[in-house]
């Protein structure tokens, strides 16, 4: 496969493409029903210096039990740093909730594949579900797309049974093209899902850039008959924009993509924003936000 | 180009749109309108009215008048009166009124887009997000232009035509209404408009408004009914400026009845436009433009991309997902936020669009139809694909003006100038393409009024339109929109 000569992406169109997903009326039992889909493909996130144990533990309950007034599910993967792995899985017990790891010298990726291995198998090795890399973007501007690819090959095989997640951080790869490229290299090195950032840098997650890495999936989905999950993280908090990205799914890949096994979201303020759209759905009121909790 | 495989997306899925309907409180439609002539609404001289008809449940909405040459003569008469005075106003205070009836267009936008979707079957968030915003942006663009006419035409003396008669079509009947009334008015023109029978509603709504906006009595008069209503308007003698939109065919007759009269004539008539995918094209971005081309509006847009001509090396690619996206299209109520292709505007259209349907299967040709539920009451008809059409099939060669795709494949650059150039059409064009060189080339070798590249169907009041060969003479919008209303010398 030549990376050189992706498919060819133009801006204009694909943001006016973006646009029109956000004109569609989501109302009602369609409304209630998005939302717990929504909810429970959330991937809630603590990526902080200043973690510890105990905020992982409070971030795990939460997971399991996002609010004890509502009929909801769970999230579907409490997203942590290695490691808090184990503390994460413990804490899990046997919900149907996974661990997910950021790994590869994450955020900026900067270091060698030794230590970036390394950082894989020791989140592997404390039970991770699933591994969030990210690519070496200074080697993508540099053209070598092969180095890229070689690196995802190489974190794929130490994921073994662990799903890996290849974050492309769209906002460091400055055209369209470029995303279409990364997420190329990406699905045909073994990626099980694409991901479009870190949540460090800004911008993380916007519907144009997801619809094209949409796009991709599906395009190598038509050719080969494979599925590749997505994942778009950092700057979706809200419920609405959540039905949004709903929406772009459900009329781009239909519905095999439509459950946590295929998409995430990448967020940590948007499950509260969701919980409180639905206890509005029951109420029929917007409640105080201190009745739901901040963890 | 990799071959495509037999794998396909399932969009039939269980997460369903409820239904959005836009409510209709606000909206107030009288049982009968008369005619608009002199300021106030009369009764028409042979006390006739006709019923205008809700195309997506087939119900009568309200009775409209019908102007016989008795009524045609006196709004002529009123608007030839309301001249003198409105032609020597100063241009500034012109422009005042104009910007008035854009302002209370966008106050009243909800209920002009709900009347518009009622009365013509076209999806509320068309009507809502292009035909009534468009419209109050033309006020706007031609108010701005009333008291600088002198600038559009440096060293050159302009005055106004006088009275001009101006016949619109049924496919966007407010705006098309506002792409004739603000140029005229602007270049200080008295107006005697026609909407089409089967859309009269937002034409008389906006004469409701153009009272409340105070404008002087007889400068808009409209008139309502069908073709002998247009007749009298296009032979009346003290009418010195016809402008028509609408089919080749009727443009014809007018051509023929204004020949040796002196009246000028702009006439903006059919399409067949002819959108060319290259194989270095954004491949899913032009899909959704080639979507876009061609059902918006149901696929009455006189510059539809109805002719797909899609490069041999990606045709199946493209085919493959023009069928998916058309998969997801919602078709149905008119009024649903969520509906993209709505109603088709009566049941003489709907007859016309289906004789193609039964030419295609005729012809034999390969066709596609998404799996998607109608209506069973109302004018319906699913977006309709059709492969392999040939240059001299009657798909390729005959506007249609509905929901019909006929997609034909070419090899070379050469080739599909030609084959897109070879229609008595020439209205618009598209080019998809990520090599700017060719798109510039194509855009200078096409016979149409208006190229789009890597986009269809956009429309703004700063840019000429209008077209080449059948498709008529004369340009609407931008700058050379006034010179259609002006005399210069």
């Amino acid at each position: 496969m030549d990376f050189k000569n992706t498919p060819k992406i133009d801006q204009v169109g694909l943001v006016e493409r973006a646009d029109r997903f956000k004109t569609r009326s989501i109302k009602k039992e369609s409304k209630i029903q998005g939302l717990k889909l929504a909810l429970n493909m959330i991937d809630l996130t603590t990526l902080e210096g200043k973690d510890t144990s105990g905020k992982v533990k409070q971030l795990c309950y939460k997971a399991m039990h996002p609010d004890h007034s509502l009929n909801v599910p769970t999230v579907a993967a409490v997203c942590v740093y290695p490691n808090y792995v184990a503390i994460a899985k413990s804490a899990l017990g046997n919900s149907k909730v996974n661990v997910a790891a950021v790994a590869t010298a994450f955020p900026s990726g900067n270091s060698n594949l030794k230590v970036k291995l390394e950082d894989t198998r020791m989140a592997v090795d404390a039970g991770a579900d699933e591994i969030d890399m990210v690519i070496s973007r200074g080697k993508f501007h540099e053209g070598e797309y092969q180095f890229v690819f070689d690196e995802i090959a190489a974190i794929k095989e130490a994921c073994g049974k662990a799903r890996l997640k290849v974050i492309l951080e769209t906002g460091e790869l400055g055209t369209a093209d470029n995303v279409r490229r990364a997420s190329d290299i990406a699905i045909h090195a073994g990626a099980d899902f694409i991901k479009t950032s870190t949540g460090k840098i800004s911008p993380a997650a916007t519907m144009p850039v997801t619809l094209l890495m949409l796009e991709a999936i599906r395009d190598h989905y038509l050719k080969t008959g494979k599925m590749v999950g997505m994942k778009p993280a950092g700057g979706i908090s809200d419920a609405k924009t959540a039905l949004h990205y709903l929406v772009m799914l459900r009329e781009t890949l239909g519905q095999d993509w439509m459950s946590n096994r295929w998409f995430r979201f990448g967020a940590s303020r948007l499950t509260n924003d969701i919980l409180m759209q639905l206890k509005k759905q029951e109420s029929g009121i917007y409640q105080s936000g201190d009745y739901f909790s901040k963890d | 180009m990799a071959k495509q495989n037999s794998f396909s997306l399932k969009f039939d899925t269980d997460w369903q749109y409820a239904p959005a309907p836009e409510s209709t409180d606000h909206v107030e439609i009288k049982d009968r309108y008369d005619l608009f002539i002199g300021g106030k609404f009369v009764k028409p001289s042979s006390n006739k009215y006709f019923k205008t008809i809700n195309p997506a449940t087939e119900e009568p909405i309200a009775e409209i008048a019908e102007a016989n040459e008795k009524d045609v003569d006196s709004a002529v008469k009123a608007a030839r009166k309301a001249f003198p005075k409105w032609s020597s106003l100063a241009a500034k205070e012109r422009g005042k009124y104009i910007y008035r009836i854009a302002r209370l267009i966008q106050e009243r936008a909800r209920e002009f887009s709900v009347i518009e979707s009622i009365d013509g079957g076209k999806p509320i968030r068309e009507s809502r997000d292009i035909d009534i915003p468009l419209a109050a942006a033309h006020f706007f663009y031609y108010a701005g232009w009333a008291d600088k006419l002198e600038y559009a035409f440096p060293n050159r003396k302009v005055e106004p035509l006088g009275v001009a008669g101006q016949i619109i079509p049924w496919n966007f009947p407010l705006l098309m209404a506002a792409w004739k009334i603000a140029p005229a008015l602007a270049c200080g023109n008295c107006v005697v408009l026609k909407p089409a029978e089967t859309t009269s509603l937002t034409a008389l709504k906006l004469a409701e408004l153009i009272q409340d906006a105070g404008l002087p009595e007889g400068v808009v008069n409209i008139v309502t009914g069908a073709g002998k209503t247009g007749a009298a308007i296009v032979n009346h003698k003290d009418v010195d400026k016809i402008a028509f939109t609408g089919s080749t065919e009727v443009g014809k007759m007018i051509q023929k009845a204004v020949a040796g009269t002196g009246k000028k004539t702009t006439l903006e008539l059919g399409g067949k436009a002819a959108n060319i995918i290259f194989e270095d094209a954004p491949i899913d971005q032009a899909v959704e433009g080639i979507i876009n081309g061609i059902f918006f509006n149901q696929g009455h847009v006189c510059c539809a991309g109805s002719r797909l001509f899609i490069q041999e090396s990606i045709k199946e690619e493209v085919e493959q997902k023009l069928k998916a996206r058309l998969e997801t299209l919602i078709v149905g109520d008119p009024l649903d936020k969520n509906t993209d292709v709505g109603a088709i505007n009566s049941k003489e259209q709907l007859d016309s669009i289906e004789k193609y349907l039964k030419i295609g299967k005729a012809e034999g040709l390969e066709s596609f139809q998404a799996n998607v539920t109608v209506p069973k009451k109302g004018y319906f008809c699913k977006p309709t694909l059709f492969f392999n059409v040939a240059q001299s099939s009657r798909l390729a060669q005959e506007e249609i003006f509905g929901p019909i795709l006929a997609i034909q494949s070419f090899r070379t650059v050469d080739e599909v100038i030609e084959k897109a150039n070879n229609t008595p059409y020439g209205l618009s064009a598209g080019v998809w393409s990520d090599k700017g060189s060719k798109a510039f080339n194509l855009s200078s070798q096409l016979k149409a009024g208006v190229i789009w590249a890597n986009t269809f169907n956009k429309f703004d009041p700063t840019s000429p339109f209008g077209g080449y060969k059948e498709s008529g003479h004369g340009r609407e919008g931008g700058m050379h929109g006034l010179e259609a209303y002006l005399k210069i010398s």
